[in-house]
């Protein structure tokens, strides 16, 4: 296959990628090597300190299963609210009335400017002074309110992206047949760009599960990865319960990250949709990279 | 109403500085970085490509704090790896370097990748016809043109990393999110006043970011 960069491999380019593949799998074992030595070293790769994850079913029970469901619960409930609160701002943004348009997107700058960490700290003592939610479950409270204040308004970007790649046509027409703007809204505009917008909006989704890490790191969440602490206090392995616990991260993460991209080929192709699709590069793009938070 | 910020008793422009040298570091080597891993990731031998491929796919799925804890729990207290930091305070701040490097990557990578596609072919065809090799096509002809029509998308990697610097508060480095959230527990009755400090902190360093290099990328464009 010829590419922008290389064309397909004759007899001497094939023997040369040979080379430098074997090359490189030099580096990369030596690498290896002296990762996996400085590890036995400190004893991390002694077969008790990962046994544990296989034999020892308590491990899940009491640390990686209730962790990994404290993170999706987080996750959940902050995409459940985020994603109506972002609709909202986002076609708030589109309003023809400058009262409205404004406010709205001076809101969304803002709250896209800042931290999620920042926007924790803060609902967490927000909740502390002005609210009598108990201190057991302000964590949840602090991390939700976090992740829906940020990615409500990133959320906003994308409906307000996906609502601009229709075209202009079908705005035209809704006049044409005499709807008002509310109804064009709800009954043309929106349908199709929910379809446009899906996949990125399943790519917030793995931002979100991710930024919950946050919660367990400054404000004493008990989420997944809080749990490595718990568990290297239990087993003495702190590199095997981290390396564990990203593992789990990965594994969700990639699934979700998946089936942005499936959804995103399937619509593609879907008569209903006008093949516009706002896709996880654009949604990333115009989102202030809000998926490299956390 | 700002009184506390009279009082002397916290270093906000210090912590600031932090953010921003955490910044800066970050962002010289994660675009050293983020290259390096492109040219491995569209290069002609398919193990290097492989390899790249993972990479990017298994740190961009990670979070952030999982791996700059990772790095303080992991490389630091586990495995002794101080990174040439004499003291407790400048170890943390370069390994939260080594974990915002070891992300931001990732995504400078994607988004060169995607400028790479915007280069036409025939600019690379013309190069192999003239008898360039892999590395000088990617070098002299195609990075240079990718650079240019990435320039919006780094900006925003760019504005992310200045905000993902907050999570090394995580592992106590003394940036602006540690000391804000002292002066939260220390000051309560004017919390919306410390917010205001910081969120108003942070727009400052991001917005400027964003106009200047929305403002260079307009400029530096190929016009095709």
């Amino acid at each position: 296959m010829s590419t922008v960069l290389y064309d397909t491999p004759g007899p001497k380019a094939k023997v040369r990628n040979w080379i430098y593949s074997a090359v490189f799998l030099v580096l990369l074992g030596l690498a290896l090597w002296w990762a996996l030595g400085l590890m036995a070293d400190k004893n991390q790769l002694d077969g008790d300190k990962w046994s544990p994850f296989v034999t020892d079913g308590q491990v899940w029970t009491t640390f990686l299963i209730p962790g990994l469901l404290e993170t999706l619960k987080a996750a959940v409930i902050a995409m459940v609210i985020a994603l109506p609160l972002g609709a909202l701002f986002g076609i708030g943004r589109l309003s023809d009335h400058a009262w409205v348009r404004i406010p709205v997107g001076a809101v969304v700058e803002f709250f896209r400017a800042i931290p999620v960490l920042m926007l924790m700290l803060f609902g967490s003592a927000l909740y502390v002074q002005y609210s009598n939610v108990e201190s057991e479950i302000r964590p949840l409270y602090a991390v939700v309110t976090g992740l829906v204040l940020y990615n409500a308004s990133v959320i906003a970007e994308i409906v307000r992206a996906g609502i601009q790649s229709l075209p202009r046509g079908q705005t035209d027409a809704a006049k044409a047949i005499g709807m008002r703007k509310g109804q064009t809204m709800a009954h043309v505009l929106l349908p199709q760009a929910v379809t446009a917008m899906l996949p990125a909006l399943v790519s917030q989704l793995v931002v979100i599960l991710k930024d919950t890490a946050l919660g367990g790191a400054v404000l004493g969440y008990g989420e997944l990865l809080s749990m490595s602490r718990q568990i290297s206090a239990n087993y003495s392995n702190t590199i095997p319960s981290l390396i564990v616990i990203a593992a789990l991260f990965v594994g969700v993460n990639y699934a979700l990250a998946s089936s942005a991209s499936w959804l995103e080929g399937r619509l593609r192709q879907s008569k209903k949709s006008t093949g516009a699709v706002v896709g996880v590069a654009e949604a990333s793009d115009l989102a202030t990279g809000n998926n490299s938070t956390g | 109403m700002f009184d506390f910020l009279d009082s002397g008793q916290y270093d906000l422009l210090g912590a600031f500085w932090v953010t921003v040298q955490l910044t800066l570091y970050s962002a010289a080597g994660s675009l050293i970085w983020g290259t390096v891993l492109a040219g491995i990731r569209v290069s002609p031998v398919p193990l290097m490509r492989g390899f790249a491929a993972v990479y990017v796919n298994v740190v961009r799925n990670t979070p952030l704090t999982a791996l700059i804890l990772g790095c303080s729990l992991g490389l630091s207290q586990t495995l002794g790896i101080t990174l040439g930091g004499d003291t407790f305070k400048e170890t943390g701040f370069r390994l939260a370097v080594l974990g915002l490097t070891a992300y931001t990557g990732t995504f400078v990578c994607e988004a060169l990748r995607s400028g790479i596609n915007t280069v036409p072919v025939g600019q690379a065809e013309a190069a192999r016809a003239l008898g360039l090799s892999f590395f000088q096509v990617l070098t002299l002809i195609v990075l240079p043109q990718a650079f240019r029509a990435v320039i919006a998308p780094l900006a925003n990697v760019l504005i992310a990393l200045t905000k993902n610097t907050t999570v090394a508060a995580a592992i106590g480095v003394a940036e602006a999110a540690l000391l804000m959230k002292e002066m939260i527990e220390n000051e309560a009755q004017a919390l919306f006043e410390v917010f205001a400090v910081f969120a108003f902190g942070f727009v400052v360093l991001t917005l400027p970011t964003g106009l200047l290099l929305g403002w260079a990328a307009k400029r530096m464009a190929v016009k095709r």
